[in-house]
């Protein structure tokens, strides 16, 4: 019997290919230095540069101006006729991560994704490819107290640990409406629905909690205080660690910061006033399809939105959604990203931006904002990225036309001075693979 | 004023929006001053489009207005004409996760008794939002199983669904199956091999095809025959027999090379005409299906590479090679919510290497051939419908604004949901 083997010209056609995918790149494959030369350069917060050059030295942008000559040893990439912009900033996603939802209790701060960060994960690929430099990776929405969320770099071939932004703002996903009470899920006979399954119950479950961590801290301010006495009583014992409530209170001394999923206008003003009760702050709002009813409270309160472009109707709580949402509320002074929410969304950020032109009176630089440094803003890194400024990290994506033109292309992805992402390499790569398999075998075309 | 004249007027009052829309397409309109790309034919710098009843009465740089004619002065705007979906699911999905509003997808596996034209929601919220978007036609699909049933093709104004129907019977749906479980998703790809046995589905489709025309051979001899027993009435053939006489075309959901080839010889075989839809691995196939000369609805853009090592810009580039193959292409939203994006898929595969003229003819004329009505509709031409979009700036761009809509003559109104709820909250005023 003849052995059963594979044509030679596919072996090295399927290795072509992965090697042109699948390989992590090495480590700081350019040292963190860059030369951006002759692009249009979009800054964000100090206005358009027709023409101009940006100097990356050490992952931090250290010159933005023209005619900057090249220091030694320095890639040069030259931009003429395209467009550079700050490395584009996904508010809301779940890619990257090993799992999302512990969706099992109703209650589970302690179920924190940065534990559980996959750094092979292709979707930082696909970010990367849409120009995509830093996401806030999240826990889903499958509990009113989900877990914490945590913020990475696209830095694809680099271990996990090295992708997490430390400098963000600490954060805590929380979620109403339809997901958390489950309107969903088929009750398998014999089984109990879980509690809660009323927006009255998801408020007054969240409220529980709270009360609950106040007491917490109580208890051992209380302790502390005696311990610290001059002749504690020797019956003195530490309360119970709870490390469902150290979260929660890490929420109640103002160390970390609400993100809540909702849709409706009512359960986000209840969960602004459970705010306003306990003394937490509340940085987002994530979808909240309805915050256009309710934009001046939430522009006045100073809390941000993170919202779709205009994917909405594939829910009830979806179903009062208008395109027009992220640039009316934008004009009315709330703080708006548009997020992907998704692996797929995510590398066209950029087009959904522009639909804030045409759905809500944007300019294309105030559209352009909602994926750079509104984000950056609501993610607290504002200072280290999400613009183009001398001193901030060398995080930035180079397109061929304008950046919210519905014809434009991501052809490259540097993040802090490093190209993670090189369009002109992958088109390189590919053909010189596809001339390869078609000289090794005659048929050809394998890829 | 008398009681009786009193309700007429209250009667004229409310019926004026309906009669102003029915005397519209008797109406002569003359759109004046503007840049008019006919898709057909050169653009035209400043010119004038005269609609009468209903059809381009004259277009050109040079046109005559006639005296009391209805103008309108479309300087600085672009006249287009309307564009066409090559699949969605207008009508028949209102609220995806609700089901009680979704009529898409029939249960089983069979059913080309399904007819979607039959389960239409005219007034759907989604129609007008689309339509505002210069969409002024769709192919409105049935979904699921092996054969999904029947399409329609829609034109996006009227009063009830027959009336809306330009082609009641577009093509039967057959769907071949994808590529992984989902589209999209939270984590990211879901690349691999193909989750059925498509060539083995073929199979299945042969003997349903051969069971049909055996049952209309009996048929038929028992109506000639009055001593020959009627054969019981078979629903699943009598429902084929249009396809396999040539009266409509099969579209057929494919997405891999293989299966791609295997439809190729299975079209061949049946001699059934057919348009493929979806077709994400095309480009391995594009010789074969430009000698096969069957036309493509390409599937959604937005979403992501079917099998990772063909490329992440394998779903972008796809129209290209297949365009530059010789393939007749058109683009779909493949959706109902975001059936207006239509225009941003097209763009989208402009940016990677699909010609721009070629991106704004496969919204428009080169789907009016697929569905078998480009006599009528997918061009400014004099003669045909008239379907008219006056754009800002290019309709396929995602800043430009849709001024005006005529749709066979009648201008259309451009409010919609998201109009009607941002004017109703608009007005609040907070205390």
């Amino acid at each position: 019997v003849k052995s059963v083997t594979l044509p030679r010209f596919a072996i090295i056609a399927f290795l072509a290919a992965f090697a042109v995918t699948l390989t992590p790149r090495p480590a700081s494959a350019d040292g963190g230095d860059i030369l951006i030369k002759n692009g249009t350069i979009l800054t964000v917060t100090k206005g358009t540069i027709a023409k101009g050059d940006i100097l990356v030295i050490d992952g931090i942008i250290k010159e933005i101006g023209e005619n900057i000559a090249a220091p030694p040893g320095v890639r040069v990439v030259d931009a003429a006729g395209r467009f550079v912009i700050p490395g584009i900033i996904d508010s809301h996603t779940h890619i990257a991560l090993a799992g999302t939802n512990e969706g099992s209790e109703a209650i589970t701060p302690e179920a924190d994704v940065g534990t559980v960060i996959n750094a092979d994960n292709t979707s930082i690929l696909t970010a990367l490819s849409g120009g995509v430099t830093m996401v806030h990776t999240m826990h889903g929405s499958a509990n009113p107290i989900g877990g914490p969320n945590v913020v990475l770099k696209m830095k694809w071939g680099r271990p996990s640990e090295e992708l997490v932004v430390h400098e963000a703002l600490p954060t805590l996903k929380f979620a109403l409406g339809e997901n958390v009470k489950q309107a969903g899920r088929t009750v398998q006979p014999g089984q109990d629905r879980r509690y809660p399954a009323t927006r009255m119950g998801v408020n007054a479950i969240i409220r529980r909690e709270f009360e609950k961590a106040r007491n917490y801290m109580e208890e051992w301010d209380r302790y502390t205080k005696a311990a610290a006495a001059k002749n504690p009583p020797r019956t003195l014992v530490p309360p119970r660690k709870d490390l469902r409530l150290e979260v929660l209170a890490e929420m109640l001394r103002g160390e970390r910061v609400a993100r809540c999923h909702s849709y409706q206008a009512t359960e986000t003003l209840e969960f602004m006033e459970l705010a306003k009760e306990f003394g937490f702050k509340v940085r987002c709002f994530e979808h909240i399809w309805e915050g256009y009813k309710i934009a001046d409270e939430l522009a006045a309160a100073g809390i941000g939105i993170s919202v779709f472009a205009d994917s909405w109707a594939y829910k009830m709580e979806a179903a009062e959604g208008i395109a027009e949402m992220a640039g009316y509320c934008a004009k009315r002074g709330v703080l708006v990203s548009i997020n992907s929410d998704s692996g797929e969304r995510i590398r066209r950020l950029f087009n959904d931006a522009a639909k804030t032109m045409k759905y809500g009176g944007l300019t294309e630089d105030e559209a352009l904002r909602l994926v750079t440094i509104n984000p950056a803003i609501q993610l607290g890194v504002d200072r280290i990225v999400g613009s183009l400024e001398v001193g901030k990290q060398g995080d930035i994506a180079v397109f061929n036309e304008r950046p919210m033109s519905a014809y434009t292309r991501c052809d490259m992805t540097i993040i802090e001075g490093d190209v993670y992402f090189d369009r002109e390499e992958i088109v390189k790569e590919r053909e010189e693979a596809a001339k390869k398999a078609a000289a090794a075998g005659e048929k050809g075309g394998v890829s | 004023m008398t009681r009786r004249a009193f309700l007429i007027a209250v009667l004229v009052v409310l019926l004026a929006p309906f009669v102003s829309a029915q005397a519209g397409a008797e109406k002569t309109i003359a759109i004046t001053n503007a840049r008019i790309i006919p898709v057909a034919g050169a653009e035209i710098p400043n010119g004038t489009i005269l609609i009468k009843d209903g059809t381009i009465a004259a277009i050109g740089a040079d046109v005559a207005v006639p005296a009391g004619t209805e103008v309108f002065d479309a300087t600085g705007l672009r006249a287009y004409p309307g564009m066409i979906d090559g699949y969605s699911s207008l009508g028949l999905v209102e609220i995806s996760g609700v089901p009680a509003t979704v009529d898409s997808r029939e249960t089983g596996r069979i059913n080309p008794q399904a007819r979607a034209l039959e389960a239409i929601r005219y007034d759907s919220m989604h129609i007008p939002i689309a339509r505002s978007n210069g969409i002024t036609a769709a192919v409105v699909a049935p979904s699921g199983g092996l054969v999904s049933g029947v399409s329609c093709l829609l034109k996006l104004d009227g009063w009830t669904n027959r009336e809306m129907a330009v082609k009641p019977a577009a093509a039967m749906h057959i769907e071949l199956p994808g590529l992984r479980s989902g589209r999209g998703g939270f984590g990211g790809r879901r690349g691999g091999q193909p989750q059925a046995d498509g060539p083995k589905l073929l199979a299945e489709l042969k003997q349903l095809f051969s069971d049909a025309r055996a049952y209309e051979k009996r048929r038929d001899a028992a109506a000639r025959n009055g001593l020959l027993a009627l054969p019981e009435f078979d629903e699943t053939s009598e429902a084929l027999l249009p396809l396999l006489k040539g009266e409509m075309p099969a579209m057929i959901s494919v997405h891999s090379e293989r299966d791609i080839k295997a439809a190729i010889a299975f079209v061949r075989e049946e001699n059934i005409k057919a348009v493929f839809y979806g077709v994400e691995q095309g480009f391995k196939a594009a010789g074969e299906l430009a000698e096969a000369g069957i036309p493509v609805i390409i599937g959604s853009l937005y979403d992501l590479p079917t099998v990772w090592e063909d490329g992440y810009d394998a779903l972008y580039r796809n129209p290209g090679v297949l365009a530059k193959a010789g393939i007749k292409i058109g683009f779909s939203s493949s959706s109902a919510s975001v059936a207006k994006d239509l225009p941003y898929h097209a763009a989208k595969a402009a940016a990677f290497g699909l010609d721009k003229a070629e991106a704004l003819r496969a919204v428009t004329i080169n789907t009016a051939e697929i569905l078998g009505v480009g006599q009528t509709m997918g061009s400014l031409e004099k003669g045909k419908a008239a379907n008219i979009v006056l754009a800002d700036d290019d309709i396929l761009e995602l800043r430009t604004n849709i001024r005006k809509v005529y749709i066979d003559g009648r201008e259309v109104d451009l409010s919609n949901r998201y109009t009607e709820l941002l004017d109703k909250f608009k007005k609040r005023e907070i205390k």
